[in-house]
This record gives structure tokens, C-alpha cells and sequence, in this order.
């Protein structure tokens, strides 16, 4: 029994480091993709943006608090301005900074309350930012982590941003802000992993599935022009795709306010136009394009449908990584030049078109881009429909 | 005689991978499967092209039929270049090997008007054709189940039938018989005899000797990759059987055989 078990053992391993191609995506591939994407991601994407700190409004800084807000790596401006006029603007998802107010007398008012007999309400800080701004959402979470650090110390004796008051509202951006920050960081990696799931369950049947049957011999001997095969492939395999895409786009659309509770925290998620949802079909569309073309490509080079599909699970990880990057360096970037790198210019302008900030040229960079790459890689597909090593290697 | 096929000093050599070096038992990194090939074929003849297995017959066919493409030489098929015109060459000839397979999920007769659409033919000639060679072939009672759920004759003969929708002047079979029940294999080289009599030409290859004496006018014995006789069945015979002259001709081109 035990030598049966050792002798399957044996065969198994036989069989897996026996097949490089299996050894090469399931062990080699996965590893060497994070590496190489973790390291492009991390020179390219996640560089400290060089974008002013925030600034942070305090009115009545009370002398004990200061020294703790003076350490942090903030500008701090303490008088000469309008605090109503800084808490109307704060609204705007542009707006660099917080607003500090502490009530008048904190100091002695954090002296006279005790905590222990709950008879009184404690001193409340209000810290007014706005988090759709990143500067001040960033700004936001230093400056509580400081006054949360500092209460602890005095006791508790005072509270920040409290709730006790139903109205009080201390996080300033729009509904609008908040759920198109939301779907952006979230949707377009969603979407792309959607739309690359789908490829992958159509391509390597269509053109691998028809190698390994031999079905595909049956048509290269007709008149069929390869350009026209690899054409036709590529199109109603996008066609299927965007099908996919499309099913999983409204399940999610239909879905999201749900998983966010959008009712609950009095959000509303239809803050979109049909002109956003039509920027965002051509971008999809554009994009299934690309990855019906990669894995078309993929599918072609294959032997079989099993080997396809090896080959694109790492490549799935590479895709879910791309679509992760908004999410890590936001929605912003510096050059026009990254509307050309495939894949991330879908992800980013999806993005920006969730999050309202999107402008029509980098959308028509994005999808004229991918649209060159497609017409690129139906180019590739017609050379390996024509190529008899590719076609009919063994 | 009319000339429809002028094959022309074809070669073709297949780099050998590691994995085939091993499996050939050999160091070569290269074989060479069809060696300056020369013959010709005319309107009207079945021309079989005899050889033992992995003698370039196949490799001849796939390059006649322009799935592969020669390292050397040509080939004009009704005076188009299999190199330099291939899809013109592709719309002249109807090729079957066992290797061409039919999409399981189809039955014969989407799989028929489909092949018919890409050969650029009329609607009203496709169903003409169609009706004519599924009867012929006893297809009409299965043209709506799909090839996954026919028999292997059924199957074969589907793929035969699909092979020839556009009625080709030129027809390239390799192996017609393999794989095939007597009973399928009896229609098919009926049918063989048939396109013959309609005045179609067909090159053939095969190593069943009972083959080539039913069908062929000529014959091409094709070995190591190289024609070594090519004549009439009489021509090459001389009063031999076909058999035992192959077997002469085979050792005088290996020196002795085993």
C-alpha cells in the first residue's frame, strides 16, 4: 500500500516536472509575473506623487494640542482665514486641506469633564475634510491617528467628530464624489478581470480547440484569405466577450448599491449619464478587442485548449494587478503617454470616467490605441495562420 | 494527354525537435521528408503516389494542397503555382486525410452550405449539390444530427462529402481507405472510379497494393522521400505483381532488406 502510494507519488511528479509547460506557468511564470509587475508598478505607478500636503485650517488651537499638530508633516495655518469660507469649498473634490475647530476654552472644557460619571457630553473636535480629495482624506487620517493618540493620553476627556448629533456632518464630499471614487477604484478591475475571464473561456476552444481537433486543417485548405479566418475569429470572439462583459457590467451596476449599502449611508449610486455609459461601452469594447486579440494569439501558438488556458491563468494575475493600480495611485497621471500602454489605459480611463473626471482625448488616445494594438495582433494571428509550424507543430 | 499537375524538383526538410530527435532514435536535427519530388498527372487519371509509411507521401500531399510550403521546387495545379497562388490553387482542388476533422457540435448539413459559402457558391447550386451527393452517400437521413452523434463511416463520409462541395477538377486524397469499414471503404472507391469517369483527376497516396491495382492509371513509388519509379501499373510491374516489384524496388533503394 505504501509503496503504491510512493510509486503514484513518483508518477506525478514524473508527469509535472516532466512537462516544462506546466512547470513553466504554474510554478516559474506566477513569480516571475508578480516580480516583474510588483517592480513595474513600483518605478512607474507608486512613486510619492510630488503633490503639496495638505493645508490644515485649526481655529481655536488650544495651546495644549499644538505641539502634537506642529509634528505632523502638514502646514498648519491657524489664523487669517474664513472658516465658513473653507467649509463651503471643502465640498469641491479639488479642495488641499482639512478644517480643524475646536470648541473655545478645549483646554479647560477637557480639564472640567468627566468621563467616568457620563453626565456630560465631551468636548467634540470637529476635523472637516473631504474624502474624495486624496490630500485631504490623506490629511484626515494623520491628523485623527494624532488626536486619537493624544486623547488616549489626557484620558479620553474629549471626542472627535461625534455622532451624538444625527445632522453633523464632518466628511464633505458630494454623493456624487464619494460613489464615483468608489466605482472607480473598484469597477474597472472588476470589469477587465469580467472581460478577461470571458476570453479566456472562448478563445482557446475557438482556435487552440480547433487545432487540437484538426477542424482548423478543414478550413485552411479552402479559399479562405488567413486574414479573413483571424478577422472573423478575432470579431466574434469580441463580440462573445462583450456579451460576457456586458452580463457582468449590469450585474454589477445592479448590484454595487447594494454591497455598499448605498441606502444606509444615504448614498445614491445612479449618478451617471448615458453619455458616461457610452464612453464606457467603447472603452470596454475597445478593450476586449486587445485581450480577445492576446488571447487569440495565445490560443493559436497553443497545442491544445489545456495548454492555452495554463498559459493564461499567470496572465490573469498580470490583468487583476493593471486593474488594481487606480485603486493604489488614483486616477491622475502625468503624461499623455500612459493612455498608450495597453490594458492600463482602459483601467485608468474607465476609472476616470467613474470617478467624473474624464476628458475626451485621453478616451480617444485610449480606444484609437487600442484599436491600433487590436489591428496589430489580428496581424500576428493571420502570420500564425499561416505559418505551418504554428498551425500544425506537434 | 492532358497535363493538370507538373510537380517540379519539390523538397521539403522538417527541423527535428529534442523531443523528435528521440523518438526517431537520431542525432540528425533534420529530416528530409520529400527529396527534389519531379512528376506529372493528367486530366482524367487517378495517379497513386505507393510508399511505405513516413516515405514523404503525405508531406507531398500537404504540400500539393498548400498546407505546407516546399523548402524547394513547385507545383502547378491546372497552371496555378502552389507556392506563389495558393488560394487560387485552393479553390481548384478538394483535399481529404484523415487529419481534417468536422466540428463535432454541426451536422452535415450546416457543415455542407458553411464549406459551400467559403468556396463562393450560388445558393441554388449548393442545394442541388448537396441533395445530389448526400443521397449519394446516404447522408440525407442524418443531415440534420450532428457529426458528434454520427458513426465513424457516417463521419468519414461527411468529411468526403464537405471535401468536394465545390465540384474541384483536381482531388487529393491521402490514404482514402484508412481507418475505414469494408463497407464505407467500398463506397468510397466507387466513388473514386465515379469522379474518374466525370473526367476529375485524383492523386492518391497509400501503401495497400490491392489499392493501387483497382484504381490507379499511374503510379509514383515514392521512398526515403525520393521517386524512385513512376510509369503505368504495367510499366512498373513488368509481369510482376505490383507487390512483389515494389519489394525489388524497395531493396534495390535500401541495398537488402532485413
Amino acid at each position: 500500500m505504501k509503496n503504491n502510494t510512493w510509486t503514484i507519488i513518483k508518477k506525478e511528479c514524473a508527469r509535472f516536472f516532466g512537462d516544462r509547460t506546466m512547470l513553466m506557468t504554474t510554478v516559474i511564470m506566477p513569480g516571475l509575473l508578480i516580480y516583474l509587475i510588483y517592480s513595474f508598478m513600483g518605478n512607474n505607478f507608486m512613486q510619492p506623487k510630488d503633490e503639496e500636503p495638505a493645508i490644515m485650517y485649526v481655529e481655536n488651537l488650544p495651546e495644549s494640542v499644538h505641539p502634537v499638530l506642529e509634528a505632523l508633516p502638514l502646514e498648519m495655518v491657524t489664523e487669517n482665514f474664513d472658516a465658513e469660507k473653507l467649509r463651503n469649498e471643502l465640498v469641491l473634490k479639488d479642495s488641499k486641506y482639512i478644517l480643524l475647530v475646536f470648541p473655545e476654552d478645549f483646554d479647560s472644557l477637557t480639564a472640567q469633564y468627566d468621563p467616568i460619571s457620563g453626565h456630560q457630553m465631551a468636548p467634540n473636535v470637529q476635523l472637516l475634510y473631504n474624502s474624495a480629495s486624496e490630500p485631504s482624506q490623506q490629511a484626515y487620517s494623520m491628523v485623527s491617528a494624532a488626536l486619537d493618540a493624544y486623547e488616549s493620553t489626557i484620558c479620553n476627556r474629549f471626542d472627535i467628530n461625534n455622532t451624538v448629533d444625527g445632522s453633523a456632518v464632518y466628511d464633505l464630499a458630494s454623493n456624487e464624489d464619494v460613489v464615483g471614487n468608489f466605482f472607480s477604484e473598484l469597477i474597472p478591475m472588476l470589469l477587465l478581470l469580467m472581460a478577461f475571464s470571458g476570453c479566456m473561456s472562448i478563445a482557446p476552444p475557438s482556435i487552440a480547440g480547433e487545432k487540437e481537433r484538426g477542424t482548423i486543417a478543414t478550413l485552411l485548405v479552402t479559399p479562405l484569405k488567413r486574414r479573413e479566418l483571424a478577422l472573423g475569429k478575432v470579431l466574434s470572439l469580441s463580440f462573445f466577450a462583450m456579451l460576457s462583459g456586458l452580463s457582468s457590467f449590469l450585474g454589477m451596476m445592479l448590484s454595487l448599491p447594494k454591497l455598499i449599502h448605498a441606502d444606509e449611508m444615504g448614498l445614491d449610486a445612479n449618478i451617471y449619464q448615458v453619455s458616461d455609459y457610452v464612453t464606457l461601452l467603447l472603452l470596454i469594447f475597445s478593450t476586449v478587442l486587445i485581450l480577445v486579440s492576446v488571447t487569440s494569439i495565445i490560443s493559436a501558438k497553443a497545442k491544445s485548449v489545456k495548454a492555452a488556458s495554463a498559459v493564461m491563468a499567470p496572465l490573469m494575475l498580470v490583468v487583476m494587478l493593471v486593474g488594481m493600480i487606480p485603486m493604489m495611485s488614483g486616477t491622475k497621471v502625468d503624461s499623455i503617454a500612459y493612455y498608450l500602454i495597453p490594458i492600463y489605459n482602459s483601467v485608468l480611463a474607465m476609472s476616470q470616467v467613474f470617478a467624473h473626471e474624464a476628458h475626451l482625448l485621453p478616451i480617444i488616445i485610449t480606444i484609437a490605441a487600442n484599436a491600433l494594438y487590436t489591428v496589430l495582433g489580428i496581424w500576428v494571428l493571420t502570420k500564425m495562420f499561416n505559418s505551418e509550424k504554428v498551425m500544425f507543430s506537434k | 494527354m492532358n497535363e493538370i499537375l507538373r510537380v517540379e524538383g519539390l523538397s521539403k526538410t522538417f527541423q527535428l525537435s529534442r523531443k523528435q530527435q528521440k523518438i526517431e532514435r537520431t542525432e540528425r536535427k533534420e529530416i528530409v521528408a520529400v527529396d527534389n519530388l519531379s512528376f506529372t498527372a493528367n486530366k482524367g487519371e487517378i495517379f497513386g503516389l505507393l510508399g511505405p509509411n513516413g516515405a514523404g507521401k503525405t508531406t507531398t500531399l500537404r504540400m500539393l494542397a498548400t498546407l505546407i510550403v516546399p523548402d524547394k521546387g513547385d507545383a502547378f495545379i491546372d497552371g496555378c503555382s502552389i507556392v506563389s497562388q495558393p488560394e487560387q490553387v485552393r479553390a481548384k482542388i478538394g483535399f481529404l486525410t484523415s487529419e481534417l476533422k468536422l466540428e463535432d457540435f454541426f451536422t452535415p448539413n450546416y457543415l455542407f452550405d458553411f464549406f459551400s459559402q467559403l468556396y463562393g457558391i450560388a445558393p441554388e447550386v449548393i442545394a442541388e449539390r448537396k441533395t445530389k451527393l448526400f443521397k449519394r452517400f446516404g447522408i440525407d437521413r442524418f443531415a440534420e444530427v450532428k457529426v458528434a452523434d454520427l458513426s465513424t463511416g457516417m463521419k468519414q463520409k461527411t468529411s468526403l462529402v464537405v471535401s468536394l462541395v465545390h465540384d474541384p477538377e483536381f482531388v487529393i486524397f491521402d490514404e482514402p481507405t484508412n481507418g475505414l469499414d469494408v463497407l464505407t471503404a467500398r463506397t468510397v472507391t466507387d466513388y473514386l472510379q465515379e469522379l474518374r469517369e466525370q473526367g476529375k483527376t485524383i492523386i492518391l497516396s497509400t501503401h495497400i497494393f490491392s489499392l493501387v491495382e483497382k484504381l490507379c492509371d499511374r503510379v509514383g513509388i515514392i521512398i526515403d522521400g525520393q521517386l524512385t519509379h513512376c510509369d503505368t501499373l504495367e510499366g512498373i510491374c513488368a509481369g510482376q505483381t505490383l507487390e512483389d516489384r515494389f519489394f525489388d524496388i524497395y531493396k534495390e533503394k535500401k541495398g537488402g532488406m532485413e
